[in-house]
Order: C-alpha cells, then sequence, then structure tokens
C-alpha cells in the first residue's frame, strides 16, 4: 500500500475525506486543522508533550502531532468533532461544562479526547488511573481539580445512561 | 515522493532494500518531532505500522529468550506476560512519555534514534541483547553494545531494518529507575537498569543519558561481584552500598545541557544504583 504524497484520503469521524497538495512530511494534526477544516484538534508543543493534539487513531489515543498523515491512509481516525454525529454533547463534554473543567478551552478538545477513550476502556477508573490516562495531557488553567471532578461526573451520568 | 505503507515484512524489507535512503517511521515520536520543526524533510517514506510480524513479541521453546518485535508498542509491555518475563523492561516502558506516546513508541525506534535517553536502552544494555537486522537478502544478529555507536548514531546499514531485541529470561532480579523533572511525560536526566543473574553469579548495570550513548558500568559490576556472592545476595552492607553508588557514578560521563547539569546526573545515578540495589536485596 502506498499513498502518493500530494493526494490521498483520510478515514476520519466515519466519513472518506479527500487530501490534496499536500507535503509528504504534514504531521496528520496539520492535515486536519489546515487542510480538513476539522480545528477542534489543538496545535501547541507539535512533539507529543502536551496532548492537545489527541485522537482515536484505531482505537488508540495518540499525539495527531506524532502521526504522519499521509502513513494514516488506512486507519480509523476519531477527532473531538466525531465523538457525536449530531450537535449534542457527550457526558464527558457535558461534565466539563457544569463542573467548570474548561478555562481557557485550548487544552479541552484533547483531554476529552483522552477521557472518553478512558471511560470507553475502563467505565469506571480509579483516581490514579485517571490521573495515569491524561498525564499527557497538560492544562496550564484549572490545576486539574474541576477536570477530575468533571471525569467523576461523567462517570456517574454514563453509570446511569447504561443501566 | 511516496509514502510506502507495506502490509508484511517481506514488503518491508523489499521497499527497504530497493530505496535504502528512504526515512523509516515506525511510531513516530521521534522522527515527526524533527520534521515538525524544519530539523529534517524526508521524501521516500517506509512506515513499518501496517508490519505485523515486528509488533509481537515470541518466547523461545526452551523459555531462555524472549524475542521482542521492533514495532511492538510500548503500551503493550506494561503489563501481562512480557512484564513479568522482563520486569525492567516493563518498568522502563511505563515510564516513557505519556499514553499517547506509549502506543506509538517502540524499541525499534529507541534503537533507530539512539538517543542516550531513550528509555529502553539502558534495559537492552544490561541484559546484553542482541538486535537483528535484515534486508531483502541478509539476517545478521548484532550485540546491542555494538549497535549503539553514539549520540544518535548505530550500526544500521541503510537498506537495514531493524527487526527484534532477542533478551535473556533470567533468573534472578532486575529493575529500571530514571529521573526526570515530573512522573509523567518526562525524557530522563538519568536512567539506570540493575540485573543480577543468580544462576550466574553476575550483575549488569547500565545507565542512561549520562554519555553519548548507554554506558555499562563494567568496572563497578566486577567489584561487586568480587565483594558479595551474587549467587545468593541477601543483604549488602551499608558501607558496600555507599560505594557501590560511588563507583557506578564514577563510570558516568554526563555532561551540562538544557535538561540538567553533570554534577547533578552523577549524584542522580549513584542514588538511582544503590535504590536498586537495595530493592534486589529486599525483593
Amino acid at each position: 500500500m502506498s499513498a502518493n504524497s500530494e493526494v490521498y484520503d483520510l478515514n476520519v469521524n466515519g466519513q472518506r475525506l479527500q487530501v490534496r497538495d499536500a507535503w509528504v512530511g504534514e504531521s496528520l494534526l496539520y492535515v486536519l486543522r489546515e487542510r480538513l477544516g476539522l480545528a477542534g484538534s489543538k496545535g501547541a508543543c507539535e512533539q507529543g508533550e502536551c496532548g492537545s493534539c489527541t485522537v482515536i487513531m484505531d482505537g488508540q489515543a495518540v499525539c495527531s502531532c506524532l502521526v504522519m498523515a499521509a502513513t494514516a491512509i488506512d486507519s480509523k481516525i476519531t477527532t473531538i468533532e466525531g465523538l457525536t454525529q449530531d450537535d449534542s454533547l457527550t457526558a464527558v463534554q457535558d461534565a466539563f461544562i457544569t463542573e467548570g473543567g474548561v478555562q481557557c478551552g485550548f487544552c479541552t478538545p484533547g483531554l476529552i479526547v483522552a477521557i472518553e477513550h478512558l471511560l470507553d476502556n475502563n467505565p469506571d477508573p480509579s483516581q490514579l488511573e485517571v490521573k495515569e490516562a491524561i498525564s499527557g495531557n497538560i492544562c496550564r488553567c484549572t490545576g486539574y481539580g474541576r477536570i477530575f471532578e468533571a471525569v467523576n461526573t461523567a462517570v456517574t451520568t454514563r453509570r446511569a445512561i447504561n443501566l | 515522493m511516496t509514502v510506502l505503507i507495506p502490509q508484511s515484512l517481506h514488503d518491508a524489507l523489499a521497499a527497504a532494500t530497493t530505496n535504502p535512503d528512504a526515512q523509516i517511521i515506525q511510531g513516530g515520536t521521534d522522527l515527526m518531532v524533527e520534521i515538525n520543526f524544519n530539523h529534517r524533510k524526508p521524501t521516500d517514506v517506509i512506515a513499518l505500522r501496517r508490519v505485523d510480524e515486528i509488533r509481537n513479541y515470541v518466547v523461545s521453546a526452551d523459555k531462555k529468550n524472549v524475542v521482542v518485535g521492533s514495532g511492538l508498542p510500548y503500551r503493550e509491555m506494561e503489563h501481562g506476560e512480557l512484564a513479568k518475563l522482563l520486569p525492567a523492561l516493563a518498568q522502563a516502558a511505563r515510564t516513557v512519555g505519556s499514553p499517547q506516546i506509549r502506543a506509538a513508541g517502540s524499541i525499534g525506534g529507541n534503537l533507530g534514534t539512539c538517543s542516550p535517553a531513550g528509555d529502553a536502552l539502558p534495559v537492552l544494555s544490561a541484559l546484553d541483547a542482541v538486535i537483528n537486522l535484515q534486508t531483502a537478502t541478509t539476517s545478521r544478529e548484532i550485540s546491542v553494545h555494538d549497535f549503539m555507536v553514539g549520540v544518535k548514531r548505530n550500526a544500521r546499514q541503510p537498506g537495514e531494518l531493524i527487526i527484534s531485541a532477542t533478551l535473556p529470561i533470567i533468573n534472578g532480579w532486575q529493575g529500571y529507575a530514571k529521573v526526570g523533572v515530573r512522573n509523567a511525560m518526562v525524557i530522563s536526566i538519568a536512567s539506570c537498569c540493575l540485573v543480577i543473574d543468580r544462576e550466574k553469579g553476575s550483575i549488569g548495570v547500565a545507565l542512561g543519558a549520562v554519555g553519548p550513548t548507554i554506558i555499562r558500568c563494567r568496572e563497578t559490576e566486577q567489584w561487586l561481584a568480587m565483594q558479595i556472592d551474587l549467587k545468593n545476595i541477601s543483604i549488602v552492607a551499608t558501607n558496600l552500598l555507599k560505594e557501590f553508588g560511588d563507583r557506578v557514578a564514577k563510570e558516568s560521563k554526563p555532561i551540562d545541557d538544557h535538561r540538567s547539569t553533570a554534577a547533578y546526573r552523577r549524584h542522580a545515578v549513584a542514588t538511582l544504583s544503590r535504590r536498586l540495589l537495595t530493592r534486589a536485596n529486599t525483593q
């Protein structure tokens, strides 16, 4: 399998999207934001340290800034925009609002994707497991207290929905 | 300019042999940083993420070795059978970056980049790992000590792919410890792996991030083996413990850089090595 570096398709949020006029070395983050108009994933450090570009790729939370976009042509990618199919919010997104887990908001999409990924695989995580799961997502505003509260609230909401 | 995504080892080796100058990308956690910051501009790329043959591990029939595929993500080493067989590797894997990085990074990448701060490399060194390199027509085994040549330099030839690292399953104790500025998401300031093979009565001490490449503390190893019976190690006397750390620090060759100072690194490897030897005594 190969991708011409200038023309390829990506499977993002259940849709095949065309990438055109790209350069081979472009990161998935850059392609999502600048070529596909999906600006939800944020770019801050571009070296995998801040987590604000986190997306789900083939079932794993990864930093999209560290994925060479043209190598992801056969991968299933979910971004913050694809967590719900309409304008509704997930339990995690809703909990971030009600618990005040958002301040400047720049880290929020990455945190929410990482937390969705955690709760999909571990619906009732311990506090340590939550800390571990978001250890690669840096927030400089909240001090994390309200984010942990948001996770607790989301866990409760999701449990109620699944009962 | 093309990106090849071979779906088998056969196809990957053929691609690398046909285009020996192509940039190899495994997890991307090192390479993409260089590209994002315009330090590298690849033209042809071979991505190994779909080569399943190098994304697993195999325990030998006699249970003496584990062959760890170069593309096995660190997250797969943290728990389960592999973590029981190679606890030091599991501990090192656990300290790599964040969950996002551990889902992508692998020992193939650590070996390919060959940074002295590569988290798995002290483990490979202390366990005397053997690295397998292949082209479409050749296959060779090389000791990890010969593979790591210098700062970000290794013995891989153009057209070769790093296939696996073979690690012995030892009867004894092994552990890994690292110092960074916080618990998660750090590149190590200094790291240490200690392996005590009780059957052979031998010890391995390897240091990361305190020299141009991983340092094996051969003199300290020989010294400790003269002081105590490693086959029946029980308690290492306090004075021996202190001297052990001092000797380890003496064998390190750290520098001052943006991450730390040489003096602190020397102090850190002394402390880490003593800490690991203490754990070996009590576990």
